[in-house]
């Protein structure tokens, strides 16, 4: 019986194979879009993990030096020969013209069996692995990636941190050019007996890295995706809403026979289960590998923006998990249960004897109105009391969604308002029959037209965040890079022969010096600068002090970055704590964009004395803007500095635009997709309602309205109505982006932009909306002004 | 990274291992022990970078101002990628210390790894000392004595440590002929010699406390580049203190088949050594202790009829399980029959 049932209602799309499709397409797109996000989280993730796990970071203390340098070989060794189980790393990177790699060198000797690196087993060649030149021990995927030119033999291994080689720490020391340990790996067991390690070294015991920095700092950047890939998702169900409505009232007839010939209504909704079950598990599949392509396709943008932006290695490849293919499995039965589940109660509420004629869907009725503009209001107070109560990235993103459905559940109402107004400016009967039934239609085309809006809010939101960030950081990098040429050298004397070089040649030569320490227990970078007039007049500063300038040349004070600042709420004459007896108080304050850690600026000569062994490699030249080409000329070709070391502002900026745009490369992918799955929906819609509303439309063609005369006028319908719901799209959008600047962005990198507006922008999304709706109703409207008359007559004649 | 595997890898080198340890394998580019070697003191007390493997091997029977038996085991192996050294982290020369401390109801073991270039372990031979981290036996001879006729000895593993203080009684003991051991059948041998004499005084710590020993002791100083034949995977190893102050060492290597390549030196209480070759001494297990998941023959009858030595040896503990990256047995033991006293055993390649 149920079988007999079954195969009646799949007869149903063999003969409407474009419903069919559209109800696979909707549910495919919501499950690629959902769960191409969330492998590129899962593999992120996985590097993550991997590179925190390396070397036991989340589970075994550091020893590091004070002052941030190498660990001197006599500390090390005087530690081992107290008894206490302590093992070096050399970590670095090198790169060339040809690509670039992090070498971390381990002394397997002493290393703790915590500490986990991947197993040197079975076939590795153990007296090469310990003697020069050694091997490299990688994943393939590093393996494959661009790497410098001469390398000692690589030996394909798992479990090796992304773009990292592991090594002997013999290698890494003859690689990377550095005899003296990175830091030192403590053992959690220490030899009985023993006083405690931080009583036997000056060294600075560092604890485990619980959660990682990584992936506490990149968390942010996941649940913005995650954010996306949730709001495709609901874009999409709104088309397998649709789809799967129309299928259901198409289908009355057929429900109300099968009904009368006998079939119980348990088995009417085993069958009606069934099938969208198997829609599902259809539409679900090609949704995965759809996810898995678009995936594979953003992921080296996702793994260049975390490079750029967090410095966390991702690999750039995806790796297919079954496990991931599951959840999105169930995600996309659970979201066709969901959209389907309107449909089948109603189906399961049908009276037996019911009229089986397809009606157009339920009347607007002013109570449901006002029931939705309640609902509206009340997400729009959640959403204010959230922004009033504020702060947190989670509280950022339910600020988002309560706003979003507000605004969502507000567009009917809204809509409904504006076309009453418009109908009552409306001039002879056929204006104002279009403008009431347009009111008629608003339930049906509500969803669709709510999907455009979350699309069009996205969109306008997104670009206006980007946009603003762009700008001020276009505008931040001019004043950074103030600098005319920026220099690299080799080695010291490299970079003393160069200062002697410069002297007569450069009006001056700023050296860029740094070193790693912790602040406030998190990494960070000092830097050292000399007084001039660079700093003084170009350096963006947020906040200062008066005379903030002299106090740090002075040694008396120093700058911290807004990251830094915002993460410990310091503000000008706060105290720092730079090193072990050394507490300087907060000068200012400056914007420090593309940068997720913490950095502190000093004068020179502070810097020098707190850490004596920082050398400076790179150089900042000023000079007069039309000699810096022959300067450069000069220093490649008389002094000799390799093509690379030498580069000019623009290149400078290029590169870290180009850092910037991967950045939100992928949320402008995920936009673009968002809208696409909207114009879809209303696409569907439309489908839908035209073949439902030949009844309303057929007495208005009798009275003499010529076909082609009633499609022009559905298209300009929906054009109207997308260019409202566009009008309403902006605000919301305007309010998103305000929520993504103040609060998100705070929370994710650090830092907080002021918001600029781009009307273009706006003029541009305008257009492309009306574009898709345009085209949306172009189908259904070409239907209807070729429609045979005999079909519209027959409106007349059935008598159902 | 499986330190373990990594171990056993590394000696084994990268054929397959071959015998306990890998000690069986190839010797290519490595000297080779020879015969009538003329030992250069203190020189070879030092290290032999240019043999694959060597060991300072001490071992003491001590007892406690408790009245308790204790043993305790000091050794610290050198193994070679490549017959170099190199200074730096560069590492043809691997470095291995194993310490072993056993009552009566306890056995404690301790390993450590590292590299000779940088210093954190080696040999030096002048002055004598042989370390790795804070593990050391220095000499603590006076000027014109051997430099191994008297030691100061420490280690410490995760739940004890010891300091002992060694001086000599007798001189030095060269094993087979003249110090050139032969191992099997087919020729393996090595440099052996030992000094048997020593006497100990020093301190205990163990959970429970410090406890204050004095007992005897001895050292074994061996090296070769393939000291094992392929064939061979362990052996059973014994050094005996009789009561009128004579010593033996013998030992027997296990070959795959079930043969069985036995040595044996006899060492009179002037140091005068008589060497027996193959079959001169017979090992016979008695019973066997199920230790680390494996039989191991903890009783054994041991006997030289060349010496009128038919004895039986019971351990001071049938649990003294060396827990390294390569397990073996190693212990303290007393011994009755034609003779009493007391000694130690190592059993290798138990599996």
């Amino acid at each position: 019986m149920v079988g007999t049932a079954v195969s009646s209602l799949f007869s149903h799309w063999r003969r409407n194979p474009l419903q069919l499709a559209m109800l696979w397409l909707g549910l495919a797109l919501a499950t690629a879009l959902w769960s191409g996000v969330q492998a590129i989280n899962a593999e992120a993730r996985t590097s993550y993990a991997e590179a925190a796990a390396a070397l036991g970071q989340d589970s075994l203390s550091r020893l590091v030096a004070q002052d941030g340098g190498a660990v001197p070989i006599r500390d090390y060794l005087a530690l081992r020969r107290a008894g206490y189980l302590v093992s070096p790393v050399i970590t670095g990177e090198i790169r060339d013209e040809a690509g670039r790699l992090r070498i971390i060198g381990i002394d397997p000797l002493t290393a703790p069996q915590e500490a986990g690196a991947p197993g040197l087993g079975g076939n590795t060649d153990l007296a090469a692995f310990f003697t020069a030149p050694g091997l490299l021990l990688m994943t393939e995927a590093t393996a494959e990636g661009a790497l410098p030119a001469v390398l000692p033999r690589i030996v394909i291994a798992e479990g090796v941190p992304p773009a990292a080689a592991l090594t002997d720490i013999g290698t890494a020391s003859r690689l990377l050019g550095q005899e003296e340990p990175s830091y030192l790996i403590v053992a959690p067991a220490q030899p009985a007996g023993l006083p405690p390690l931080a009583e036997a070294t000056s060294l600075l015991l560092v604890a485990p890295e619980t959660s990682g920095d990584v992936a506490r700092l990149t968390d942010s950047f996941h649940l913005n995706l995650t954010a996306f890939g949730l709001l495709s998702f609901g874009v999409g169900l709104f088309i397998v809403h649709a789809a799967i409505g129309l299928a259901f009232e198409q289908r009355r007839a057929t429900f109300r026979t099968l009904r009368a010939l006998g079939l119980p209504l348990r088995s009417l909704m085993i069958a009606l289960a069934l099938e969208m079950t198997l829609m599902a598990l259809i539409a679900g599949g090609i949704g995965i590998v759809l996810g898995y392509l678009v995936a594979a396709a953003l992921m080296p943008g996702v793994a260049a923006t975390l490079r750029g932006l967090y410095g966390a290695e991702v690999a750039g490849g995806l790796s297919f998990d079954p496990q991931w293919a599951l959840s999105a499995m169930g995600i996309t039965l659970l979201g066709a249960g969901a959209a389907a589940a309107q449909a089948m109660i109603r189906t399961g509420r049908m009276p037996l004897l019911a009229p089986a004629q397809p009606r157009a869907w339920a009347q607007a009725s002013d109570r449901a109105m006002r029931r939705q503009g309640l609902a509206a209001l009340a997400f729009f107070g959640v959403a204010v009391v959230i922004g009033g109560l504020g702060g947190g990235l989670l509280a950022g993103f339910a600020l988002l969604g309560a706003l979003l459905l507000g605004a969502a559940l507000a567009l009917p109402v809204v809509l409904a308002f504006a076309l009453g107004i418009f109908a009552r400016g409306a001039r002879g009967p056929f204006a104002e029959w279009l403008f009431a039934d347009s009111r008629q239609q608003l339930p049906a085309l509500s969803l669709a037209l709510m999907a455009l809006l979350l699309a069009l809010a996205a969109n306008v939101g997104v670009s206006t965040m980007v946009g603003s960030f762009r700008t001020t950081f276009t505008g931040w990098l001019d004043q950074r890079l103030a600098a005319e040429l920026y220099v690299s050298t080799a080695d010291e004397a490299e970079g003393l022969r160069l200062q002697r070089f410069l002297d007569d040649r450069a009006d001056a030569v700023l050296p860029i010096i740094s070193a790693e320490t912790r602040l406030f227990d998190l990494p960070a970078e000092i830097f050292g600068i000399v007084d001039h007039a660079t700093y003084r007049e170009a350096w963006p500063l947020l906040t200062s002090a008066p005379g903030a300038w002299d106090a740090v040349f002075a040694g008396e004070a120093v700058l911290v970055n807004e990251q830094l600042a915002r993460r410990q709420g310091l503000s000008a004459g706060d105290t720092v704590p730079l090193a072990p007896g050394l507490n300087l108080p907060v000068a200012g304050v400056y914007s420090d964009y593309g940068n997720p850690s913490g950095q502190a600026i000093v004068g020179m000569d502070l810097f020098r004395t707190t850490f004596p062994e920082a050398r400076a490699d790179d150089f900042a030249i000023r000079v007069a803007p039309e000699d810096a080409p022959a300067l450069a000329t000069a220093l490649r070709e008389e002094f000799g500095l390799p093509d690379t070391a030498v580069r000019n502002q623009a290149q400078i900026k290029r590169f870290s635009l180009e850092v910037f745009e991967n950045t939100f490369r992928v949320t402008g992918a995920l936009n673009v997709l968002t809208l696409g799955v909207a114009a879809l929906a209303l696409l569907t819609s439309l489908l839908t309602l035209s073949s439902l509303r030949l009844p309303q439309v057929a007495p208005v063609w009798a009275l003499g309205v010529a076909r082609g005369r009633l499609a022009r006028a559905e298209v300009w319908r929906l054009l109207l109505l997308s260019a409202l719901t566009f009008l309403l799209a902006l605000p919301v959008g305007l309010v998103l982006a305000w929520v993504l600047l103040a609060v998100v962005n705070v929370e994710a990198f650090g830092w907080r932009l002021p918001m600029q507006v781009f009307p273009a922008d706006w003029l541009r999304l305008l257009l492309l909306a009306l574009l898709a709706a345009g085209l949306a109703a172009a189908l259904p409207a070409l239907r209807l002004s070729h429609m045979a008359p005999a079909r519209l007559l027959q409106v007349f004649s059935q008598e159902r | 990274m499986r330190i373990l595997a990594l171990l056993l890898a590394f000696l084994a080198g990268p054929a397959l291992s071959q015998g306990f340890a890998g000690l069986g394998t190839q010797a290519e580019g490595f000297a080779v022990p020879a015969r009538d070697p003329v030992f250069d003191f203190p020189a070879d007390h030092g290290a032999h970078p240019a043999y694959r493997i060597e060991w300072w091997y001490l071992t003491a029977t001590l007892t406690g101002e408790d009245g308790q038996d204790y043993g305790v085991q000091w050794t610290l192996f050198r193994s070679a990628l490549a017959p170099r050294t190199a200074p730096g982290w560069e590492a043809p020369q691997l470095w291995m210390g194993h310490a072993g401390l056993t009552t009566a109801t306890q056995h404690f073991s301790a390993e450590r790894l590292g590299r000779g270039g940088i210093g954190q372990a080696g040999v030096t031979a002048m002055p004598f000392e042989a370390w790795i981290d804070d593990w050391s036996m220095r000499s603590t001879a006076r000027t014109g004595e051997d430099a191994l006729s008297a030691l100061s000895l420490t280690a410490r593993g995760g739940e004890f440590s010891y300091a002992l203080d060694l001086n000599a009684t007798g001189p030095l003991v060269f094993h087979g002929d003249e110090g050139y051991s032969v191992k099997s059948a087919e020729g393996q041998a090595s440099y052996y010699y030992s000094q048997p004499f020593y006497e100990v005084t020093g301190t205990l710590s163990l959970p429970g406390g410090e406890v204050a020993v004095t007992g005897n002791a001895w050292l074994d100083r061996e090296w070769s580049s393939q000291p094992l034949s392929e064939s061979q995977d362990g052996w059973d190893w014994f050094s005996l203190q009789f009561a009128d102050g004579a010593r033996m060492m013998g030992f027997g290597l296990r070959d795959r088949a079930g043969g069985v390549f036995t040595s044996a030196t006899w060492i009179a209480p002037d140091g005068t050594e008589t060497a027996y070759g193959d079959g001169a001494l017979r090992l016979t297990p008695l019973a066997l202790t199920e230790v680390a998941g494996r039989d191991v023959p903890t009783e054994w009858q041991v006997e030289l009829p060349a010496r009128g030595v038919d004895i039986v040896t019971r351990p001071l503990n049938p649990r003294s399980w060396m827990n390294t990256s390569f397990a073996y047995w190693e212990g303290p033991i007393r011994f009755e029959g034609s003779h009493a006293g007391r000694g130690y055993l190592e059993m290798t390649g138990y599996e």
